[in-house]
């Protein structure tokens, strides 16, 4: 999912508010409310973790323990430029590993988590489909392919701003 | 009941429906190593080191969680059990680091007396430790995740015994962890400091904040008088720690053993529980006469405390003001004591033995420092004072007994019964009873109040009001009770919390293990303690009558409410805010 402006989290958060308010008191309901701020926003906000955990009477640890435990969910929106990196076998092999460990120096951030300013997220994937390129990343939509830990930082300057 | 038939390891044994393997497995001498498993606490089947075989079935079966079967023939230490068991065990060793010579729990560690029954000598797969590093924060508890086998059951206990839900299991995978949402500080969650984790954690992941080098420093100083007072429950456990049965009452050799370590006076914590006593029970009158907040509710567990200032602030004007016995203890040896011995209040060091990890955080909260100075220097638990005695090569169980040092070691049978649920609350009705009638109590025992059921209740009828009581222990029957004083279905006058399950003789600083039937060894101590005392009664303790008559003045006077009293604050019921 795309990253999101003010005013469209206004909105959600009056469509959200009114839907976690319908769950009070229900424990069982959990993953269907985080689901719901999931899809809606694109991720888990920690206001609204709060919110939950107060409305259905769940306890934040486990609040934040369901978020943790399933890779649907995610603690932080995605960066302006999603960057997935390939660790398939084929690419594995070719030297995503190097690849990865040069993206998490670059941006100071590890797979699931965004930049501080915005910018960019960074994720794992398994296949990307693109084996005979690998290996092989994209940024949004761009698919950036033979890849060299070297290269990383040039192939970012581009997004920059 | 319907009786079941079957054999473990071709022995005969008969048993209940619904019982375990473990459990008949037990009966016919056979003790299955279990890690994850707390009987109705946590069976969830997680560690499998406790797998069976059973005829007939291909998949070994987790001992724990699988219910006995008519004509079963569970075998349970065949060649395929065997193998199981240690593969289990390589693999916990294989992220765990190998520092048990330099660990908190050497020689009382599960993982490690496991690894040596069934004597493992390599580990075939070393990798990597869990990828987090221990947290000091809180002045109670310290956590070592990289020494957490996820066996669960400080989260169990946490959840479902407290209900505060500080730490759960967090991540997935490798990353997976037992911590406070966000992976915040044990100081910066809810963690009320109760310490049962530590008491459960088989491992070095959860364990008491040590301060001994602290008070050996001091014991070292010359210029420091240095003093001790002995919390009510740590007189029937800390033989314990020197291999003596479960409900040894060992108060003199404990006076003796702290003598020679050297403190300069050995004092008692029963005194300021007498005197709790006479200001709490003022206090409950007080309220009673003139409309006060009602039901009142002990204030002396400081587990307790935090709790109801995190989950139940609208409740904190029914707390008395009454600071625990620890901190009136303190906040009197540096005043009361100084002066009377002409000491400078700088100089005295106050060293306190308790059964409790959260005593620690009490004796730091900003607010207990009436007397200029912290009422208490350090906090230690009972295993770390076993610990101490070691260091000094103290031959604990063959010492003769002493008696307290004058004047704050001189206390009653009703300031003993403190360290047992519903202690609090027998000691304040045998005083309330004598004090408003003006009769002298026929029988000193409130049955109704002692014992482990979770929730207790009882009326006594003193002079012409019928006292309506009710008595707590463990956090999640206190929750619910705070429920029932909430929506107003709850008429009691006086209402005794104890955070820990049994009380303080089941506090997060006692012994290792600590469990059911030795709770209920302690707690028989406790009452049999209290038997053997010359003065049963709080009232008549001649140290604390002269303590208001040279210092105090009166209860609930100018000074007491300046010394022994204290106020709570409102805290957040998620996570204390990122700064
Ligand atoms: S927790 Fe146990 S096994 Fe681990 S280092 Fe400490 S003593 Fe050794
Ligand atoms: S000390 Fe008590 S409240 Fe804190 S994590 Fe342990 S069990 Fe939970
Ligand atoms: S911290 Fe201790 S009790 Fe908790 S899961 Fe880890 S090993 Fe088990
Ligand atoms: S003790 Fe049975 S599975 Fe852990």
């Amino acid at each position: 999912m795309d990253s999101i402006g003010c005013q469209c989290i206004e909105e959600s958060y009056s469509e959200l508010e009114p839907f976690i308010a319908q769950y009070a008191g229900q424990q069982t309901a959990l993953i269907t409310v985080l689901h719901k701020i999931q899809e809606t926003l694109g991720f888990v906000p920690y206001d609204l973790q709060v919110k939950v955990a107060d409305t259905l009477g769940v306890p934040i640890s486990e609040v934040y323990g369901v978020i943790t435990f399933y890779a649907f969910f995610s603690l932080k929106p995605k960066g302006k430029y999603n960057v997935s990196v390939c660790k398939g076998t084929a690419c594995y092999v070719r030297g995503a590993p190097k690849v990865l460990t040069a993206l998490e120096k670059e941006l100071g951030i590890k797979p699931g988590d965004t930049t501080d300013d915005g910018n960019f997220s960074l994720e794992v994937v398994y296949c990307l489909g693109a084996c005979g390129l690998s290996p092989v990343m994209t940024v949004n939509k761009d698919v950036h392919a033979r890849l060299k830990q070297e290269r990383i930082p040039k192939i970012l300057a581009q997004y920059g701003e | 009941m319907k009786l079941i038939t079957l054999k473990v390891d071709n022995q005969p044994v008969q048993v209940e429906a619904g019982t375990t393997i473990l459990e008949a497995a037990k009966k016919v001498g056979v003790e299955i190593p279990t890690l994850c498993y707390m009987e109705k606490i946590n069976a969830i089947g997680a560690c499998r080191i406790c797998v069976v075989e059973i005829k007939g079935t291909k998949v070994l079966q987790p001992a724990c969680v699988t219910p006995v079967a008519p004509d079963m023939e569970v075998y349970t230490s065949t060649t395929a059990v065997r193998k199981a068991r240690n593969l289990t065990l390589e693999l916990i060793l294989s992220n765990h680091p190998f520092e048990c010579l330099t660990c908190i729990r050497n020689q009382n560690c599960e993982l490690q007396s496991l690894a040596e029954t069934f004597g493992i000598r390599e580990v075939r797969f070393p990798g990597e430790n869990p990828p987090y590093k221990a947290d000091y924060s809180s002045p109670s508890v310290v956590r070592e995740p990289e020494k957490c086998i996820l066996c669960r059951r400080c989260a169990a206990v946490c959840d479902k015994v407290q209900t505060v839900n500080a730490i759960a299991l967090q991540e997935r995978g490798f990353n997976t962890t037992v911590a406070p949402a966000h992976h915040r500080p044990l100081a910066e969650s809810v963690c009320i400091n109760c310490g049962q984790c530590t008491l459960v954690c088989p491992t070095a992941a959860l364990h008491e904040n040590d301060e001994i080098e602290r008070v050996w420093a001091a014991l070292n100083d010359p210029k420091k008088h240095v003093i001790v007072q002995t919390a009510p429950a740590t007189r029937v456990s800390l033989g314990e720690e020197f291999g003596m049965t479960s409900g040894s009452i060992v108060t003199g050799q404990m006076v003796s053993a702290l003598k020679m370590l050297g403190f300069d006076k050995v004092f008692d914590t029963d005194f300021t529980a007498d005197l709790t006593i006479i200001e709490e029970g003022n206090e409950l009158l007080h309220r009673v006469k003139t409309g006060g907040t009602l039901p009142m509710v002990t204030s002396c567990s400081p587990g307790w405390i935090k709790f109801i200032e995190h989950f139940y602030p609208d409740l904190l004007p029914n707390l008395s003001t009454c600071k625990s016995p620890q901190q009136m203890f303190g906040a009197l040896a540096k005043t009361y004591y100084a002066e009377k011995m002409g000491l400078d209040p700088a100089d005295i060091f106050v060293v306190s033995y308790m059964p409790c990890t959260a005593k620690k955080y009490e004796a730091r909260r900003p607010e207990m420092q009436s007397s200029g100075y912290p009422d208490i220097d350090v906090v230690l638990t009972t295993r770390e004072v076993g610990r101490m005695l070691r260091q000094a090569g103290i031959n604990f169980t063959a010492l003769p007994a002493r008696d307290y040092d004058d004047p704050l070691g001189i206390s009653t049978g009703a300031g003993v019964i403190f360290g047992a649920t519903g202690g609090v609350m027998e000691a304040a009705l045998r005083t309330a009873y004598e004090l408003v009638t003006g009769q002298e109590l026929s029988s000193l025992d409130f049955n109704d109040v002692r014992g482990l059921q979770g929730v207790k209740e009882a009326a006594v009828e003193v002079g012409s009001l019928t006292v309506k009581v009710a008595v707590a222990h463990g956090l999640g029957n206190a929750r619910s009770l705070m429920e029932a004083v909430k929506s107003g279905s709850a008429d009691y006058h006086f209402i005794e919390i104890m955070c820990c399950p049994g009380g303080c003789i089941g506090g997060g600083g006692q012994p290792i293990p600590t469990n059911l039937e030795i709770r209920a060894d302690r707690i028989k101590a406790i009452y049999m303690a209290d038997e053997l005392m010359v003065m049963r009664k709080s009232h008549l303790n001649p140290a604390v009558q002269q303590l208001y008559k040279e210092f105090l003045g009166e209860p609930l006077g100018h000074k007491s409410h300046e010394l022994l009293h204290t106020h709570y604050q409102a805290r957040d019921k998620f996570l204390i805010p990122a700064t």
